[in-house]
């Protein structure tokens, strides 16, 4: 049977990981490629990059440092973070991205998505939302989830999977960062909509979180976080071992 | 020598970083000449089955992948590339390939009885339903990275693994010296690159 993947989220900025982690083991904690080993010897899916560079010099460490973790480790990577174009999503592939991940371009570009779909293939193009509620329905936010666009969420992941999305990556606002557990309610809305796989992010805080995600919401593919692992308050070892014994598929 | 046969399709990095990894003297190439001489031939893919075959012919490496069969040069299709070896596909239309092995690339979708997502993406088990060089030191059982929404029917008389996904979805597939894999062993971690170091010392 297929297994529920654990992601690792990390982001990178001018080369760097930011927000230092605090790992036994690991000389530099900061150093992408070294973490992006760790975290695929211990047992990770899947990895995503996310980058929040901002400058032109800091895009070249960037890919720099992408095509050297995908020289490295060989489990599949995505990339994030000033996607924009369709030359983006070349600029990351040739530096080995499996797949790449739109957020505010796709909204700023409608064809972003249909037309990188149709260049690189579905199985490429990842639709991640920042979502949260405004009276009484979910919106998309951009910049980061600094801006509601007004959208709705659910038409929205609607109309980016129609358009070739091959999977959603649905971040709540509102629970991120609370460490409350992921935001059950969203991802049911979501999931009742698409059948491409739904990776759930924001609000994770212990492994019983994931649990509760995978029993409530057995469709879900995936669980995604950034914090508890960097900062190693749930080594993904123990996780799995605690789906495992809760009767939920993983690879270990 | 290791020849991974370029014609257009898809992103050879993670194939070229894992044979590196390995240590395998391996060549991206589409020169004929190249392929001709290797000793081991990789024919990667990703994307539509019908445009990976036009892009086949359009290289010219069609005929020549065929050639390279008869050769009995060990050979291996990925992904695509091993739905590329069966007759047939009915992807978007139907259309031909390879023909190497017997069996039709057909839509999982309709064969599904739940709502399981499309595509079958991330890891599975294997489970061996005949023996291949290419398994030796892999457990049954081992995860391994899948990304499709078409699979292989009918080719009972090639499959040597297969991974469950509410069907007996076809995973590897190997007929004499040619051999196929579903899934991705450039993305499989360990046991892919076991995989693959299986099929470089055939």
């Amino acid at each position: 049977m297929i297994t529920k993947r654990i992601i690792p989220c990390l982001d990178v900025r001018d080369g760097r990981v930011v927000k230092g982690v605090n790992f036994e083991g690991l000389q530099d904690v900061n150093d992408p490629v070294a973490l992006a080993k760790y975290y695929s010897d211990h047992g990770a899916d899947e990895l995503v990059f996310y980058d929040i560079t901002a400058s032109h010099e800091g895009r070249k460490l960037f890919t720099d440092i992408l095509r050297d973790t995908a020289s490295t480790i060989f489990i599949p990577l995505t990339v994030g973070g000033g996607i924009n174009t369709v030359e983006d999503f070349e600029r990351v592939l040739k530096c080995g991205a499996d797949k790449v991940s739109v957020n505010s371009g796709a909204i700023r570009n409608p064809d972003l998505i249909p037309q990188a779909a149709a260049k690189y293939g579905s199985q490429c193009v990842v639709l991640s939302v920042d979502a949260k509620r405004v009276d009484g329905s979910f919106h998309v936010f951009r910049n980061g989830g600094r801006i509601d666009t007004g959208l709705d969420a659910l038409e929205w992941i609607e109309q980016g999977v129609r358009n070739g999305a091959g999977e959603v990556v649905l971040n709540s606002i509102d629970t991120d960062g609370v460490k409350q557990g992921f935001d059950l309610e969203m991802l049911e809305a979501v999931n009742r909509i698409v059948r491409v796989p739904v990776i759930a992010s924001g609000g994770a805080g212990c492994a019983q979180d994931f649990v509760r995600l995978f029993q409530t919401i057995p469709e879900i593919s995936a669980g995604l976080a950034a914090s508890i692992f960097h900062f190693g308050e749930v080594q993904i070892s123990d996780l799995k071992r605690e789906l495992k014994k809760e009767g939920i598929s993983v690879r270990i | 020598m290791i020849a991974v046969v370029d014609y257009g399709v898809g992103n050879l990095f993670s194939l070229k970083s894992s044979l590196s990894a390995i240590r395998a003297d391996a060549v991206i190439t589409r020169d004929p000449a190249v392929i001709q001489n290797s000793d081991h031939v990789i024919l990667p893919g990703v994307g539509a089955f019908g445009d990976a075959a036009d892009k086949l012919r359009e290289t010219g490496m069609f005929d020549l992948m065929k050639e390279t069969a008869a050769s009995g040069k060990p050979m291996l299709g990925i992904c695509v590339g091993m739905q590329l070896l069966f007759e047939k596909s009915m992807e978007f239309g139907e259309h031909e390939g390879l023909g190497l092995m017997k069996g039709t690339v057909d839509a999982i979708a309709p064969c599904l009885s739940r709502n399981l997502d499309i595509p079958h993406m991330g890891w599975n088990a294997l489970h061996f339903v005949h023996p291949s060089p290419l398994f030796q030191g892999i457990r049954e059982g081992e995860f391994v990275y899948f990304v499709h929404s078409y699979a292989a029917f009918g080719c009972e008389d090639s499959v040597t693994a297969v991974s469950e996904y509410d069907l007996e979805l076809t995973a590897a597939v190997q007929k004499d010296n040619v051999f196929g894999t579903q899934f991705h062993p450039e993305k499989s971690g360990e046991a892919g690159l076991r995989i693959l170091k299986n099929f470089c010392a055939l």
